[in-house]
């Protein structure tokens, strides 16, 4: 059993684990944030997608043990006061889902992909970015509408702040 | 995944006496291969050695053409090097292509170069750019260091720190991914240099792993363009036959894929 600290959507946090607990079960057992899924548990899929360090990261190919002293947000850390982030809304209002299963991953990728290319998206930059992230439901069109509607948002919003 | 211990190594030596205190030991940097094989209990090391976080296996350093990539140097950190862009962008564009973003974001080039996957990308860029392999004990020229299926000439407890070569002239990589795992079915790097030298290196395709493509390399140093290698027969005897493509398929592959890196060198 190893005791391992990192910061978790801001939080500081620790738990006692084995070393092979993976930084998914972590995240979901220990901590009882299960909105970081398991889909394929093959590292194909990236439903278990979070942040570390401020890059997107498959916490299903990742011990708990590698991530202490990380910061890591999952999907419970990005709504703010209450209020959906620009992706998550953009999701929501393009229907960028329909089960909901991979949604969480396809958020934190989105997020990070958003981030990389400062906004500056198109559909094809998108698809490819989404190489690791698997949607068995929409036919990935609406989350790539998503992805591009919150990229234009959150750019327009970057300028009106500047 | 079978019960492991798990040390976080601060220095190379640390990390060195670390592997000799343990039983069966292994090192681990991003894990994005390491993590998974242990997961499906293909591997079971009773120590694991991370040397994600040593100082001195990181970063990259260019200097006139010379290049140097610390072995602990992620794949996106590489793929979007504006220096190493500047000097080698082919690199930069195979880095970027590996897996998806988020192995990226843990991958690194020295652990890729010491598993030594026969479908892997960087042993055909290291092969083809000359490279040499910088270990804690000596340094390693390409040509030596690939040995087989996901067997190197590193030595128990050895390891890479460092990746260096001189920037070619012209250097571009293509591959074929597969479509489920997008691993290379055929990956081919070509490389010039100043004096002429033309080096060609496959991956994905060898039965034996990476290997060096020889009639290309003649036929391109006389002439360096996509039909110089119309008249190049790529023998298909020690090519990988599988269910996703057999030895004369992956032959036909690599002469396109080789055809299309000149093209876009």
């Amino acid at each position: 059993m190893a005791k391992v600290t990192m910061t978790v959507n801001g939080r500081q946090v620790s738990g006692h684990c084995d070393d092979r607990t993976l930084l998914v079960q972590f995240i979901r057992e220990n901590l009882g944030l299960t909105g970081t899924h398991v889909g394929c548990d093959t590292s194909q899929c990236g439903a278990c997608v979070i942040h570390m360090d401020g890059k997107s990261v498959k916490s299903c190919s990742i011990l708990a043990a590698q991530a202490a002293g990380s910061t890591i947000t999952t999907i419970e850390g990005l709504a703010a006061d209450g209020e959906l982030h620009p992706v998550q809304a953009a999701f929501k209002a393009n229907h960028g889902l329909q089960c909901g299963f991979c949604t969480p991953g396809m958020v934190m990728t989105a997020v990070d992909m958003i981030r990389r290319h400062q906004g500056q998206l198109d559909e094809a930059t998108v698809r490819a970015e989404l190489e690791g992230n698997i949607c068995r439901c929409t036919g990935y069109h609406n989350i790539v509408k998503a992805i591009l509607a919150a990229a234009a948002e959150m750019s327009g919003a970057r300028v009106a702040a500047e | 995944m079978y019960e492991t211990q798990y040390h976080r190594a601060s220095s190379v030596q640390d990390a060195v006496s670390r592997m000799e205190a343990a039983g069966e030991g292994k090192y681990v940097s991003g894990g994005m291969t390491l993590i998974p094989t242990m997961k499906q209990r293909l591997a079971a090391p009773s120590d694991l050695i991370d040397l994600r976080h040593i100082a001195e296996m990181q970063g990259i350093s260019v200097n006139g053409r010379s290049v140097r990539i610390g072995a602990a140097t992620t794949h996106d950190e590489v793929a979007s090097a504006a220096a190493l862009k500047a000097v080698c962008p082919a690199i930069c564009h195979l880095a970027g292509h590996i897996g998806d973003p988020h192995v990226r974001h843990m991958g690194t080039i020295g652990g890729s170069i010491a598993n030594n996957d026969p479908a892997a990308d960087y042993p055909a860029a290291v092969l083809a750019l000359g490279a040499t392999i910088v270990t804690n004990r000596r340094e390693i020229a390409a040509d030596d260091f690939f040995t087989g299926l996901f067997e190197t000439a590193l030595e128990d407890s050895e390891i890479i720190t460092a990746i260096t070569f001189d920037a070619p002239a012209k250097a571009a990589y293509q591959k074929f991914a597969n479509p489920a795992s997008r691993y290379a079915m055929a990956g081919v790097f070509v490389a010039k240099r100043d004096n002429g030298e033309v080096r060609v290196a496959v991956t994905g395709a060898g039965a034996n792993g990476v290997f060096r493509q020889m009639d290309m390399e003649a036929a391109l140093a006389a002439n360096w363009s996509p039909d110089a290698l119309a008249t190049v027969s790529v023998d298909a005897t020690d090519l990988l036959s599988d269910l996703h493509a057999d030895a004369a398929y992956r032959a036909n592959l690599v002469k396109v894929m080789a055809k299309r890196a000149v093209a876009a060198a």
